[in-house]
């Protein structure tokens, strides 16, 4: 019997789990979650309202209270851009590679990772928008004919970013979407009222045929082999917004692959957050299972130490590469007024991933929620050590100073944090937040391998290769 | 001859592959495997190789909207460029050739992205009224076998379904 338990443990999901009842849990977690949901609901509230506060403010003095003044002109606003920008990387990207090497795991956690892209990047278009001030003459940017002559600057790095989110967004959402149709029949068919108009709309009249699977299929595979190339553009076209200028500190080759690293990693860490916040909010236990989240933090410790290689490089460039003004910048960044951020960013974004090498970490769902928080406030920090240091220290000497950034810019960014969490539990809350015809594929397959290897072994010479599970209707 | 459609619901997926495989081989008169819809709650790729070839037309569209997306990038950008968002260039071309290469290479993706999910509601038949035939119990355990044949042949097929322990049958017309 304890055998038996623990061989059960280290299963990804298990297999015996009827079909009705991966529906029955799923769609049961967007009618009745646990009270814990409701107060991480009235918290991301609570908190988005601090950042409406001082936009509000903002809005009414203008920038000044920002503190935002040359040479310091990108500050908190645009590092966090680049840090919501980052968070988005990884729910698309893994679930599209993932997908494409058919491994079995990612379809209980995919669906919550994709929608935190989507609202990631919601979230991350708030900021230039923010920064720019004066948000109600946005329109302006926008290159629509008018006596404003408006010209956008087709070789700056900063159109190719609305270009690149754009179709990224678009993607996402497209990705997100498709891959949610089979699921939205179901909750149709269980529905009533508003929601059962919602899902009836949303589902297009999605009915189970086989030809509708053959496009379904095809059409996944095709919008994932998409999305890799177009997700590693995203944030390397960010990164150019830095790359390509002449900034001491920017100037870098390496830095492209360095915010796809970082953004992958951040999005890893955002994840695992996630993952353990509606294992127990929905009582996912059964789906999101510590086997699963073992594996999401080896990838995310890989993962980290591949951008604490791309760290330590281009210190190494900038040090050897014997380029004075950079070199300035990376003494200042150990021993400057910012060293207390640049230094904790280095502790928890290289060492604390190590804890990760620990299997009781690993199982530890409450410090694994604690370790990914840091570990995404270290990233947060890296992205604001990319920022700041930079600008403090620029070629003139007469633009040098420190700029520290006032109430109004880091209650903006606080709330920025209860925007994203307002959207993602609106959406768990009305869409599933598990697959649910994927994770029955999952144990549908799974139970049919473990058949085949037991018919093989009790029967070697009768059993056929392609046998099929005698039951596999979840019963 | 009038036609009518009658659905079969399975507890799994072997009953069904049992049904489909009695039809393949000329065990039921008047029914051929193109009259065979399956109706099935998760994806089942070799259940549809029993069924045979069946075309399917999304990656024509990604094609098509990858192309489309290359010339839009390339020739509407370079037309802007040139005519209504015109700048003083300083010398520079007007055209800003290499960097456009970005942009092309994003329009390529967008639009192929959104024809291929146009190929799948228009290869898929979506945005139809529902099916008289459709049971939620498709989108929940079950398997279901949809025949659309003539009325004379009915019979038997409700008899292959019933020796297969079909769970359900329903009749309805096409």
């Amino acid at each position: 019997m304890m055998a038996e338990k623990t061989a059960q443990a280290a299963k990804d999901i298990d297999e015996t789990i009827a079909w009705a009842r991966i529906n029955a849990d799923v769609l049961r977690s967007m009618e009745n979650p646990r009270k814990g949901y409701w107060v991480a609901l009235a918290v991301c509230f609570a908190i988005f309202m601090v950042g409406v506060a001082a936009e509000v403010y903002q809005y009414d003095v203008g920038m000044g209270p920002s503190n935002l003044n040359n040479p310091h002109m990108w500050d908190l606003y645009i590092s966090t851009f680049i840090f919501w920008i980052g968070m988005s990387h990884s729910g698309t990207l893994l679930s599209a590679i993932l997908h494409i090497f058919h491994v079995d795991w990612r379809k209980p956690i995919y669906r919550f990772a994709e929608a935190m892209t989507t609202f990631s990047l919601l979230t991350a278009l708030l900021f230039p928008v923010i920064h720019l001030g004066r948000v109600w003459n946005m329109h302006w940017v926008f290159p629509y004919l008018s006596d404003r002559g408006i010209w956008p600057n087709f070789r700056s790095p900063l159109v190719w970013d609305a270009f690149a989110i754009a179709t990224y967004l678009t993607g996402s959402v497209l990705f997100l979407y498709t891959g949610m149709i089979p699921d939205l029949a179901i909750c149709r068919d269980n529905a009533t009222g508003w929601r059962k108009k919602l899902y009836t709309f949303l589902s297009v009249g999605w009915w189970g045929d086989d030809r509708q699977w053959r496009n379904f299929r095809k059409t996944y595979m095709i919008m994932a082999c998409f999305l890799i190339p177009l997700a590693v553009s995203v944030h390397s076209i960010v990164a150019a917004d830095f790359a390509m200028a002449i900034m001491p500190g920017w100037h870098v080759t390496s830095f492209p692959v360095y915010f796809v690293s970082g953004a992958l990693y951040s999005g890893c860490a955002g994840i695992i957050t996630l993952f353990v916040l509606l294992r127990y909010f929905f009582k996912f236990e059964q789906y999101m299972t510590i086997p699963i989240l073992e594996k999401l933090c080896k990838l995310t410790f890989a993962i980290a130490m591949v951008w604490t290689y791309l760290n330590l490089i281009e210190f190494a460039a900038v040090w050897y590469g014997h380029d004075v003004p950079a070199k300035e910048v990376l003494i200042a960044k150990f021993t400057g007024p910012y060293s207390p951020f640049f230094i904790s960013m280095l502790l928890i974004g290289m060492v604390l991933p190590f804890s990760l090498a620990f299997q009781k970490v690993r199982r530890n769902p409450p410090l694994l929620l604690a370790i990914s928080l840091l570990l995404n406030t270290g990233m947060w920090m890296e992205r604001y050590m990319i920022l700041a240091p930079t600008l403090s220290l620029s070629f003139h000497p007469y633009t040098w100073g420190v700029m520290w950034p006032s109430f109004v810019e880091i209650g903006i960014v606080f709330g920025s944090f209860g925007l994203f969490g307002l959207f993602f539990f609106a959406f768990v809350k009305v869409f599933p937040s598990v697959s649910m015809y994927e994770v029955k594929e999952m144990v549908y397959h799974r139970r049919r391998v473990v058949f085949d290897e037991a018919e093989e072994k009790l029967h070697p010479a009768t059993a056929p290769a392609t046998a099929s599970a005698s039951s596999e209707d979840g019963t | 001859m009038k036609k009518q459609r009658i659905l079969g619901l399975f507890s799994d997926f072997d009953k069904a592959i049992s049904v489909i495989v009695d039809i393949r081989q000329y065990r039921l008169p008047g029914v051929s495997v193109d009259d065979i819809t399956i109706k099935s709650p998760i994806e089942h790729p070799e259940i549809e190789e029993i069924l045979g070839e069946r075309p399917c037309y999304v990656p024509w569209f990604t094609l098509a909207g990858a192309l489309f997306g290359l010339v839009f990038g390339a020739f509407f950008l370079s037309a802007a460029q040139a005519n209504f968002l015109v700048q003083p260039q300083g010398g520079k071309p007007v055209i800003t050739t290499m960097t456009n290469l970005v942009l092309i290479y994003e329009m390529l993706i967008l639009f192929a992205m959104l024809a291929t999910s146009l190929g799948f509601l228009i290869g898929g038949r979506f945005m139809r009224r529902r099916s008289s035939l459709y049971d939620t119990k498709i989108s929940l355990d079950q398997v279901g076998i949809e025949i659309e044949t003539d009325n004379d042949y009915i019979e038997p097929v409700r008899k292959l379904f019933t020796k297969h322990m079909a769970l359900e049958i329903r009749e309805g017309k096409p």
